[in-house]
């Protein structure tokens, strides 16, 4: 493994009475993908958006290249602009045009000009083939366009590492490989990923390694290959059993 | 009606009230935005000032601030805002107690107009490295104004109407020309017609005005 970009040491959060992240403790190497996966309520879109607190966390440290992650306020959002987020429900700026919605980050945030910002961001949404749509409002776009949009949001942060809770989780199944291909792609060209997903298929063709969460706790971590045909635990055994049969 | 029309300047008169409702409106659109954005922040000190404010001004009747302006913060405290000219020392104080009292129900409005902007949108906003003040001006309130036009409306033309209750300290505007008409006139009929229309023809095309441009704004989701 090279370096490792993001680190989780000893992370704990309950909601209420619930533990939902039990003593987690997690290594994501520059250029690593790991995809995070167990049953619903499994604690990983806690653990997912806990790496750039969207979720507080009780105890324990989480530091993204070598920095601790802050408290609140301008430090967080420094930070938060490093970290890359897709979301389930896509959460486009509803008020924005697609185009808007990529280079608000970069004209507000990084501070570029509006001419170097659009250029670069038609760049991108050429990249993830919805340049066409430019004008439009989220509202005018299927869901597979704006998760694209989405993504190519999130890259114009150039981000050092990109997080993914479920991105295909909403969207009509004809819509789904449109985004997973736009995602195999960014892990190829080495981007750092922490993907959420249910999607075994994307996790076979890109992921580095997999980690398998049940009740808030990291059950095992393997290669895809090594987990998918001989998984150790028996839960893991169990939930693959569960949704590999159909 | 036609006399009543004819010897009083009935038109000054309700010159007088749109003055006093645009003043009191930006003042009360001001700092209801203001408030709002104390309520919503993570702030809890802020959030507590806010919800004083709300709680304060929504709860006191509007007359009592109006009497206590004049009669507590000119009188006794001092406080004026026009020391040259009585008239409009108390029309200046009748437009602020106007917009204090309104710019709670803004504030009001306003968050809900932000509960109808999702979850996710303030998450996506944090998560591309907005601050939170950037956030707020770039997402979250832009559709907030939109998702609370239609309440905000209602509490523009509230407002209009309410400034008839600065004819306890003697603003000029409609309600205390009609005061003085009745004193004059004896209270008829028609005196009334006179200023119920003149109140109909100020809020009723802004009534459809709202509604229509609550239509047209409406963020798609």
């Amino acid at each position: 493994m090279t370096e490792p970009l993001v680190v989780l040491k000893d992370v704990n959060k309950h909601f209420g009475d619930l533990h939902v992240l039990k003593d987690i403790n997690m290594e994501i190497g520059k250029g690593e993908v790991v995809v995070v996966i167990g049953p619903s309520g499994s604690g990983k879109s806690t653990l997912c958006r806990a790496i750039n607190r969207l979720e507080t966390i009780e105890s324990g440290t989480i530091t993204i290249d070598g920095k601790t992650l802050p408290e609140e306020g301008k430090a967080l959002a420094h930070l938060r602009a490093d970290v890359g987020m897709v979301f389930q429900s896509f959460n486009l700026f509803a008020h924005k045009t697609i185009l808007d919605n990529v280079t608000l980050g970069p004209i507000k945030v990084r501070k570029q000009k509006k001419g170097e910002a659009e250029k670069r961001a038609m760049e991108l949404l050429e990249r993830v083939g919805v340049a066409h749509q430019a004008q439009k409002f989220p509202a005018q776009l299927s869901g597979g366009q704006q998760q694209r949009v989405a993504i190519a949001r999130s890259l114009a942060m150039d981000p050092k590492v990109m997080l993914f809770d479920e991105p295909t989780s909403a969207l009509d199944p004809e819509m789904i490989n449109e985004v997973l291909d736009v995602m195999v792609s960014l892990a190829k060209e080495g981007m750092t990923m922490v993907v959420v997903t249910h999607e075994m298929g994307f996790a076979r063709k890109a992921a580095n390694r997999v980690v398998f969460m049940d009740d808030g706790q990291i059950v095992e971590q393997n290669t895809p290959e090594e987990f998918f045909t001989n998984a150790q635990s028996d839960r893991a055994k169990d939930f693959l059993g569960k949704i590999l049969t159909h | 009606m036609q006399e009543i029309l004819s010897d009083y300047d009935v038109l000054a008169a309700f010159w007088g009230t749109i003055k006093l409702s645009i003043l009191g409106t930006i003042g009360a659109l001001i700092l209801g935005t203001i408030v709002a954005v104390l309520r919503l922040s993570p702030v809890r000190v802020f959030q507590w000032i806010g919800t004083w404010y709300v709680n304060t001004f929504r709860n006191i009747p509007l007359t009592l601030l109006m009497v206590f302006s004049i009669l507590g913060l000119t009188f006794i405290l001092g406080l004026q805002l026009n020391s040259e000219d009585i008239s409009s020392n108390v029309f200046r104080w009748a437009a602020t107690m106007l917009a204090v009292y309104h710019g709670a129900f803004i504030c009001e409005a306003l968050r809900s107009g932000v509960n109808t902007v999702p979850v996710g949108q303030a998450e996506a906003a944090r998560a591309i490295g907005l601050t939170f003040g950037q956030s707020m001006r770039h997402v979250l309130l832009p559709q907030a104004f939109r998702g609370s036009i239609a309440p905000i409306g209602s509490t523009i033309i509230a407002l209009i109407k309410n400034s008839t209750v600065a004819a306890v300290i003697g603003a000029g505007e409609a309600a205390n020309l009609m005061s003085v008409v009745i004193e004059n006139e004896g209270s008829r009929f028609s005196v009334f017609l006179v200023f119920a229309i003149g109140f109909v023809i100020l809020t009723l095309p802004l009534g459809l005005f709202f509604t229509s441009l609550s239509r047209r704004l409406a963020v798609k989701r």
